[in-house]
């Protein structure tokens, strides 16, 4: 366990410290503007929901973040070091981590291989071909408690083309998080789900961001008032408004842009 | 064969079995046949972790194998002609280099996206080096090719390469290192990885991998083994011409894996064996065996993509419950009926080479045994009913195995196999 | 000059041939995203089949029906081969299409032998046309542009101006809204597979004749057309042209030409001497090196611009 990215947010003592920097983002595909500049401070240790309309840009937000697209102006820092434009796997070595709105993960290999490949570069395994996985002591254990900690232990060995979508949505939170990364980015872990699933989707988020940095994309406003720290209202890839749930609540301008028009 | 990949047996009863076969089958074609097959069993496999590992589909595999097999004859005659002193045993390993350093010189280039891309580039790399190997002939020999004597090193502890055996327990000691290695880089992070890649290369990414590299390094090692083999393949007939490295021999790997089933490592073991088996049996009996061999190949992508491995592991749940019997009486329709339906229309392909002949068009053949005339109307009439009878009760006895699986189903679920 | 000239209408009538060749295969892979390994195959059948159809009817006859009859082997192979294949993905039709061209080289060897047949230019066809300086150009090579030509423009026609053509254009980048919108998309799959099929046919019939009609055609042309539709950029008609011609000429002109690197430098007064190692590398010839070009620029092209000349689509 000694080698695993510890996710404590006191590590560096400041707690008002910035997890992810972004300033001034912006974003063209061909002719169109996603993103129409966005600056964002995203602080140590807390849970950060993005919410807003569809086509607001939330999830090329992520994709931004991630390294998954390139920036067309603009610079992101995450833990005070710049990662505008680099690789998605520099990014995550670095310790951000991310899941994805329509479940990506390994369909042809079992729930405990899917974890397990998540959880072998941050051991420092690399690219080795002479050691053998079995053996590797602390990737299993790693393996094992994560598998656990999603509730997929008596399921480790099915393909994860086969499991059900919630469980499927549990091992995408577990392929993300098995890393270890201290920044974990969440694209829509509830949607889709039934209530009863989404409670303990709920559950599952809250306890293995516990002590590290959260954002989340989330449509469903009970689960991001319920787990949020702070909120950033994302419209037409303009940031609106940003503060605590009470803040944003209460702020007209987002009544009027968003909430409004969910309330049917 | 089952567990193979489960348990140690396996591997015991696969070396057994390549020391024995020689005892058993002892004629002199058999242990040549034999000594093929582990080639093509190492070859095979190393392609498997291009298309079955880390789903990289090549057109151009013989590459290595045939660089492979170029420079371990030019190595072979430097031993000969004592420019350098290096035990023939040993030798494989030079071919391996080369076909490793290939792999990853050529990796450089082929390897950044999967898919169609991958395919052509690696046609185009394959069209490209053997169109070369005609033109460089000071290195490739031309059209004749390069021979050597894998007995000029002289023997050593009473190994001199000299008679068949000694080179079949060649092949055999290098093949079972190979599996072994092989089969043990599945097992590691990167093998692990391949596969990760090969489903979903965008999600390796953002666990920290970089796809790209992934590739590249599976084919450097693919490479590795591919040259290995081309080693054994020039000790073996001391000859290599172009067509060693070029896209017919690439092809003919293609068919090996995806015939033996590259979704299980021993797959393209079973597809070496068989292939090797057929081509060389299968020649001497019938003009037609490359249209069988094609057909075969279609046959099992249409309906079993899985390949023959795919087919075999689908009753592993089934053997579990221990339900194969009931699966059995339907089997045995299904083999009566498709072995009609075969004798049906490999009469009629046959019959149809036999009159296009020139020489022998008008004289009667002999057709399994049986004399018959195909330039009357007769024969033709029985064989086209035996064919279409045949078919039209083999398509029903299929769709009967299909019910007999239905039914299997709950079963199998409640005895928690499936 | 003349010289020149000849080539370059040589190299024009080749190269219109292998864009006959390249845009059915350009329109099948940008559709159903499957590099048919058969296309070449089908070339050769409509070579086989012209020559087949004309020991009854002769040539002009067998010009119409050679063909369509290659376009309903097509047909039928996409309906109940490629489509069975279809759920498996990409690699498994690649590899269907890679099977049956085995498969159907095995079959034209099973009937028409592994000779060459005496697929011959027809008589009313067999003379020469115009002569430029000394050379007589033959009716024939002129008859092929003709009709290379007017098919394309009828191609492009259908393609822009026709409702069939719209909704394959439309299937092309949108199938399931053309689905959607109640249009038969596997149907108009195998009306496309079926039509690239016969135009392959159609080549195979008019190069067969001027080149040779023998099994191992198939294999000859097939690795260079797909040199062209990569070079040119998979799924680009207009790349899928210009590729056409260039190849065409690369490989027209560097056949005819027997110049090597040794003549370039003894041109400019430089020698290399015979005991040199780089002497036997300086004089390969240019029309040595043919055979490796189309492949060399392939690579080429794949490392510097993978997506080819004039393409934007990446599987």
């Amino acid at each position: 366990m000694g080698r695993i990215r510890t996710g404590s947010p006191e590590q560096g003592g400041n707690l008002n410290s910035s997890a992810i920097k972004l300033s001034s983002v912006k974003k063209n595909f061909g002719q169109t503007e996603i993103i129409k500049g966005v600056s964002l401070d995203i602080v140590k240790g807390e849970r950060h929901a993005i919410i807003g309309p569809n086509g607001a840009g939330k999830s090329t937000l992520f994709n931004l973040i991630s390294g998954r697209f390139p920036l067309t102006e603009g610079t992101i820092e995450l833990g005070g070091e710049d990662i505008t434009n680099l690789d998605p796997e520099l990014i995550n070595r670095k310790g951000l981590a991310r899941s994805f709105q329509i479940t990506n993960i390994f369909p042809k290999m079992s729930v405990y291989e899917n974890v397990r490949c998540a959880v072998l570069w941050s051991l420092g395994y690399k690219y080795s071909f002479w050691k053998r996985v079995s053996g590797l002591v602390d990737a299993s254990e790693r393996t094992a408690e994560i598998v656990e900690l999603i509730g997929l232990k008596d399921r480790h060995e099915r393909l994860a083309g086969v499991l059900t979508y919630a469980e499927q949505r549990a091992l995408e939170i577990g392929v993300t998080i098995a890393g270890g990364a201290n920044v974990i980015l969440l694209d829509e872990p509830t949607a889709g789900m039934s209530l009863s699933e989404r409670n303990d989707a709920v559950e599952l988020v809250r306890k293995v961001t516990e002590g590290k940095t959260l954002v989340m994309v989330e449509h469903d406003m009970s689960v991001v008032f319920g787990l949020a720290d702070r909120i950033t209202v994302l419209v037409y890839g303009q940031v609106i408004a940003t503060g605590k749930p009470s803040e944003i609540e209460e702020n007209r301008a987002v009544q009027e842009a968003y909430l409004g028009t969910e309330q049917q | 064969m089952m567990n193979f990949t489960k348990n140690n047996v396996g591997w015991v009863v696969l070396v057994v079995v390549f020391l024995v076969l020689p005892h058993v089958f002892t004629q002199s074609f058999a242990l040549s046949l034999m000594t093929q097959m582990g080639i093509a069993i190492i070859f095979a496999l190393s392609y498997n972790m291009l298309l079955g590992q880390v789903g990289l589909l090549s057109f151009g595999h013989a590459v290595y194998y045939g660089l492979g097999a170029f420079f371990t004859a030019h190595l072979i005659n430097w031993i000969a002609a004592g420019v350098i002193w290096f035990p023939i045993t040993l030798v494989p390993i030079f071919g391996g280099l080369c076909g490793m350093f290939f792999g990853f010189i050529f990796g450089i280039v082929t390897t950044r996206r999967p898919g169609t891309p991958f395919a052509m580039i690696s046609l185009g790399i394959a069209e490209m080096v053997a169109a070369s190997a005609l033109m460089f002939t000071a290195f490739f020999g031309g059209e004749a090719g390069i021979d050597t004597n894998r007995t000029a090193g002289g023997a050593m502890l009473g190994i001199s390469y000299g008679p068949q055996i000694q080179v079949y327990y060649l092949v055999v000691a290098w093949c079972i290192v190979s599996i072994v290695g092989m089969y043990a880089i599945t097992r590691t992070p990167l093998g692990r990885m391949a596969n990760a890649v090969r489903d979903n290369p965008e999600r390796a990414k953002f666990v920290g991998y970089n796809p790209t590299r992934v590739r590249w390094m599976t084919m450097t090692l693919a490479g590795f083994f591919a040259g290995l083999a081309g080693s054994l393949y020039i000790i073996n007939y001391e000859i290599v011409t172009f067509e060693t490295l070029g896209i017919l021999e690439s092809g003919r790997v293609v068919l090996m894996a995806f015939i033996g089933g590259i979704g299980h490592f021993w797959g393209p073991i079973i597809g070496a064996v068989l292939v090797t088996f057929l081509q060389s049996a299968l020649s001497n009996y019938t003009e037609a065996w490359l249209l069988y061999f094609g057909l075969l190949f279609l046959v099992i992508i249409m309906f079993s993509p899985g390949g023959i491995a795919g087919l075999i592991a689908k009753h592993d749940p089934v053997m579990k419950a221990g339900l194969l019997k009931r699966l059995l009486p339907s089997y045995m329709i299904v083999s009566a009926t498709g072995a009609v339906m075969l004798l049906g229309f490999i009469s009629i392909i046959e019959m149809i080479y036999h009159v296009e002949s020139a020489i022998s068009g008008n004289d009667p053949m002999a057709l399994f045994g049986v004399m018959i005339n195909p330039s009357t109307l007769n024969p033709w009439l029985v064989i086209l009913l035996m064919f279409a009878v045949g078919t039209a009760l083999f398509v029903k006895a299929t769709r009967r195995v299909g019910q007999v699986w239905d039914e299997l189903g709950p079963d199998l679920q409640s005895k928690g196999v499936i | 000059m003349e010289f020149f000239l000849v080539t370059a209408l040589n190299s024009l009538s080749y190269g219109l041939l292998l864009f006959m060749l390249s845009s059915g295969l350009t329109l099948i892979f940008s559709m159903m995203g499957v590099l048919n390994f058969a296309h070449a195959s089908f070339y050769m059948l409509g070579a086989y089949a012209a020559y087949q159809v004309g020991l009854f009817t002769g040539f002009w006859p067998a010009l119409f029906i050679a063909p369509i009859l290659v376009g309903a082997i097509g047909a039928f192979v996409e309906r109940y081969g490629l489509r069975t294949v279809h759920k498996f993905g990409h690699v498994a039709e690649l590899l269907f299409t890679f099977g049956l061209a085995y498969v159907i080289e095995e079959v034209v060897h099973l009937i028409w032998g592994r000779a060459p047949v005496d697929y011959r230019v027809p008589g009313s066809l067999d003379f020469t046309i115009f002569t430029i300086f000394t050379t007589q150009y033959p009716a024939y090579r002129a008859f092929m542009m003709i009709i290379s030509i007017s098919m394309l423009i009828s191609l492009y026609l259908i393609l822009t101006r026709t409702r069939i053509g719209l909704i394959v254009q439309a299937s092309l980048t949108h199938p399931e809204m053309v689905e959607a919108l109640g249009h038969n998309v596997p149907r108009v799959f195998m009306f496309v597979f079926a039509g690239g099929a016969a135009l392959a046919g159609l080549a195979g019939v008019l190069g067969g004749n001027l080149f040779i009609t023998e099994p191992g055609m198939a294999f000859a042309v097939g690795t260079i057309i797909f040199v062209v539709v990569v070079f040119g950029g998979m799924g680009s008609l207009p790349g899928a042209f210009v590729a056409s011609l260039l190849i065409g000429a690369i490989q027209t002109f560097s056949v005819a030409l027997d110049y090597s690197f040794l003549n370039l430098l003894q041109s400019v007064g430089l020698e290399i001497y015979k005991d040199s190692t780089f002497y036997g590398l300086a004089s390969i010839t240019l029309s040595q090196l043919a055979p490796v070009l189309p492949y060399l620029l392939l690579v080429l092209m794949l490392i510097f611009r993978p997506s080819g000349l004039m393409g934007k689509r990446e599987t």
